[in-house]
């Protein structure tokens, strides 16, 4: 197999690509509850994450704990929040998506197919691209999973859930215990149509004027930052594929060098090393460009659509306060089940105040949370793009030197 | 070796048997006429050596001055070696014009360039007519201090068919003879229709662009070449107001007389090392490798500069896309300080859309379009080594004809036909003469490729340490660029509160 199980390090992770979650900022400040993802081995595309724990919270049994997760762990965890009613009012973390290796596997698929029709060093720069490939998808997944868990860890409510705690503390797999929580919840919020949303929020009477303005807001920014993504995502292949071309390019010079002889042949194959190296430069530019810009549309498009579903949650509230009403005149009108009438209008009504009071505060908070990672990701952006330049040309110019020295 | 061959029957040549017993006639003849005393080694001039070329492109254009002669000593080992080759040589003589120093010599020494002054540019492209019929005329200003020209900077209007007719008009005087005649623009049968129609659009900008650019780039190639540069067609193309004519010559070389000329001569000679042809085998074995090695690594790396040029437009365009994404999501977004980033955000992608289009042509027209000419050219050269051969297979036929009419006339010696006699002797002093035309033709041929050789791969490294540097030069102007774009972007960023 190409890829025999692999244990990557935090650490070398860094030393790679400056691995940044910086699209959510402000985690991980509590000391009482600091949780990181040190390592995760990777077999084949199946990602097992070390979760590790550090608390002082005396909720839990002991100060530090590490276990093993899959993704699967991680997505029951969300649901299982998503399905709690006491947490309606809250904009819940989205779920980390699953570890995509579509990418290196088309690319190792190529490889394999191609290995008879290419040169040694062909095949050699090629398993380096698939190599780098596949590191900078696990590099965004270990990112992904760690950023869900911290939202989690940093937040008043979340970080007290039973789940969450069982999720850090359990030392076994969690697999059967899943499969119970399925067969429990029966997942029915998820089957609800998602489709559905826009229209209940659209539909409904706004009275407040600050969730009128939200979900004018979140409506038409949801789709423009869905947008956003799918472009910068195509830019960034893009950028990836040139950065592949002068890989290639560098092989071929080598190629003819090999050929030649004396003065030219140096001549070449220091051509063949500026591109090399230009290689290494340009995917940097990409990379950094995918984590920085990229990775956060990602991110807040699903965070946005997060917020969407509070506001349909709160949406539903008050789609069941207003019929509770209609309910509460029927029944006057007919004399009948006026108290029982009353108590549910009651509660609907509690139900709506509460979800409108912290779907509020909800909003607000994430509004900031936007804005500040969002300023940090284009400051960070902005000064990787700008020394990548830099390196290049001094890389540049340094070769220009050279070759015409020869 | 030799004796394990048997060559393929000449067509238009008796039949198999016939054919055997020819050559074995002519072996015959061979081993009488290979008695050491018609072996002249000593007057085979100043040539002692056999050719030991080393393999460095500027030390062989030093030797290209050196004779080669089919009647070296490396040959004449080879025919006193053991059993006779299947084809009949020609009789050992010596033969003083063999040692001409030829007119060729004074191009050798115009090899010192240092005075190559010409500029020529190609501009202007003009549609002229309408439909179906309209055509592209392009200016052609030639500016030279070089007294073959009559003026120092002269203008004519010239249209594509026009290059193709000098380009063909040169193939014809020069490729049989190993002249390197650097090949001429493709037509695009595409292209040239839009711009016939009319579209305005891109793409047939970029396809005259393109075209200007390679006409011009062939134009610069073909003067850069000093026999062409004298040529009296390339004069009038560059000077003469009059639009030459569209007449193209043709293959005039390959007369009638030789029209059993095997089209597949190539493969007849395949086995180069078994056949006893001298003019340093090796060495045209081994450039011919190298050429068609090259042939392969230029293809290759040809591809990977599309590649590049491909992805980089995609990557403009991608970029364009996002940016104007970024502005909408600026528009959107309702935090004001935000919003301002963003579509500041959304200016800066815009300017470096335009950055990667730039850096994309230039990608394009200087390496791209530079290694298309230079695929194209090679194929010119290996063309040129299969001529040489072409004229080996001349020479070779001429002489089983020589020996051929030699056996008609021995026969006819006892048959009593006095003017059948008499028209048989005619006839063998006429491929005499062949016979040694075809010597003489070969080893022009020869040495005026071991000179073409080397005066091209002179130039492609040359060419290819210049435009590396330009090319290298354009990166780092986009990255300086980039690094404008993005410092002025910076504060912007930090001003999100």
């Amino acid at each position: 197999s190409f890829f025999p199980p692999k244990l990557f390090k935090r650490q070398t992770l860094c030393d790679m690509i400056p691995l940044v979650h910086s699209v959510s900022v402000d985690l991980n400040n509590d000391a009482s509850l600091v949780i990181d993802i040190p390592d995760a081995l990777c077999e084949r595309d199946k990602v097992k994450f070390t979760v590790h724990t550090k608390t002082t919270l005396s909720s839990f049994q002991k100060p530090e704990y590490s276990v093993q997760r899959q993704h699967e762990d991680f997505i029951w965890l969300h649901d299982t929040i998503v399905e709690t009613e006491e947490y309606a009012g809250l904009i819940i973390p989205p779920a980390p998506p699953k570890p995509d290796f579509e990418g290196p596997r088309e690319k190792m698929h190529k490889l394999g197919e191609g290995e008879s029709s290419m040169t040694k060093e062909e095949y050699a720069k090629m398993k380096q691209e698939l190599e780098a490939e596949y590191l900078a998808v696990f590099k965004k997944t270990v990112q992904v999973h760690e950023v869900f868990l911290q939202r989690l860890s940093s937040h008043p409510m979340f970080r007290k859930d039973r789940n969450f705690q069982i999720f850090l503390e359990y030392d076994q797999d969690l697999t059967v215990r899943r499969k119970n929580a399925k067969e429990m919840f029966g997942g029915f919020f998820k089957n609800m149509v998602k489709s559905a949303d826009e229209v209940l929020i659209s539909g409904v009477k706004e009275v407040d004027e600050f969730f009128e303005q939200e979900k004018n807001f979140l409506l038409d920014y949801s789709s423009k930052i869905k947008d956003a993504t799918a472009k910068a995502e195509k830019m960034t292949r893009s950028h990836k594929n040139v950065a592949d071309d002068y890989n290639h390019i560098s092989g071929a010079l080598n190629n003819i060098a090999a050929d030649n002889n004396t003065a030219f042949k140096k001549h070449l194959e220091k051509c063949a090393e500026v591109f090399e190296k230009l290689r290494k430069v340009e995917d940097r530019m990409a990379s950094d460009q995918e984590l920085k810009l990229t990775e956060l549309l990602r991110y807040y498009t699903r965070d946005i659509q997060a917020a969407k579903d509070l506001l349909y949650r709160r949406a539903r509230a008050l789609a069941d306060y207003e019929n509770s009403n209609k309910a509460l005149d029927k029944a006057r009108l007919k004399g009948k089940d006026v108290a029982q009438a009353e108590e549910n209008q009651k509660q609907c009504l509690q139900k709506f105040d509460k979800l409108s009071e912290s779907g509020k505060k909800e909003l607000t908070s994430f509004k900031a949370r936007r804005v500040v990672a969002f300023r940090k990701n284009l400051i960070e952006m902005t000064e990787l793009e700008i020394k990548h330049a830099k390196n290049s040309v001094s890389l540049l110019q340094g070769s220009i030197e050279v070759l015409k020295s020869n | 070796m030799a004796e394990d061959r048997e060559p393929p029957p000449l067509p238009g040549v008796p039949e198999p048997q016939d054919a055997e017993d020819l050559f074995v006639s002519a072996m015959e003849d061979a081993e009488r006429s290979l008695s050491p005393e018609d072996i002249s080694s000593s007057s085979n001039g100043p040539k002692a050596e056999p050719m030991l070329l080393d393999h460095d492109p500027d030390d062989l254009f030093a030797e290209a001055t050196e004779e080669v002669s089919l009647d070296s000593p490396e040959r004449q080992m080879i025919l006193s070696d053991g059993p006779s080759p299947a084809i009949t040589p020609v009789t050992i003589n010596p033969r003083a014009d063999v040692f001409d120093r030829s007119p060729d010599q004074d191009e050798d020494d115009e090899e010192n360039r240092d005075t190559f002054d010409i500029q020529i540019s190609v501009s202007d492209p003009e549609k002229v007519g309408d439909g179906m019929n309209a055509y592209m005329v392009y200016k052609v200003t030639t500016k030279t201090s070089l007294s073959i020209f009559i003026r120092d900077e002269v203008c004519v209007k010239r249209r594509f068919s026009d290059f193709l007719g000098l380009h063909s008009k040169l193939a014809s005087k020069y490729i049989h003879m190993g002249y390197i005649v650097p090949p001429a623009p493709e037509k695009s049968i595409v292209g040239m229709t839009k711009v016939k129609v009319g579209k305005e659009d891109l793409s047939s900008v970029e396809f005259v662009e393109k075209r200007r650019s390679a006409l011009e780039r062939y134009l610069l190639r073909t003067v850069k070449q000093p026999a062409l540069l004298k040529d009296p067609d390339v004069l009038q193309f560059l000077e003469s107001s009059e639009v030459p004519s569209h007449v193209s010559y043709g293959d005039v070389i390959l007369s009638n007389t030789y029209c059993f000329i095997l089209k597949h001569a190539r493969c007849y000679y395949h086995h180069l090392d078994e056949v006893f042809v001298c003019s340093c085998i090796k060495w045209f074995e081994e450039k011919q490798q190298q050429f068609e090695n090259l042939d392969v690594q230029l293809r290759k790396l040809h591809a990977s500069v599309e590649s590049l040029v491909f992805h980089r437009k995609e990557l403009s365009v991608n970029t364009a896309s996002f940016a104007k994404s970024a502005a909408m999501l600026g528009n959107s977004e309702d935090h004001t300080a935000l919003s301002r980033a963003l579509s500041q955000l959304a200016e800066v992608e815009e300017k470096i859309d335009q950055l990667h289009q730039d850096q994309a042509c230039a990608d394009f027209y200087l390496i791209s379009e530079l290694l298309g000419d230079y695929v194209r050219l090679i194929t010119a050269v290996k063309g040129v080594f299969d001529q040489r051969m072409k004229t080996w297979a001349k020479c070779q036929d001429a002489q089983v004809m020589l020996q051929r009419k030699r056996e008609a006339e021995a026969k006819l010696q006892h048959a009593n036909k006095p003017d059948k006699l008499q028209q048989a002797k005619d006839e063998i002093r006429e491929w005499e003469g062949k016979v040694q035309q075809g010597e003489r033709d070969f080893e022009q041929i020869s040495k005026n490729i071991r000179r073409e050789v080397g005066r091209f791969e002179k130039d492609r490294v040359k060419d290819f340490r210049v435009v590396i540097i330009k090319y290298l030069e354009s990166l780092v102007h986009t990255q300086q660029q980039l690094i404008k774009y993005w410092e002025a972007f910076l504060p912007e960023a930090k001003a999100i509160a």
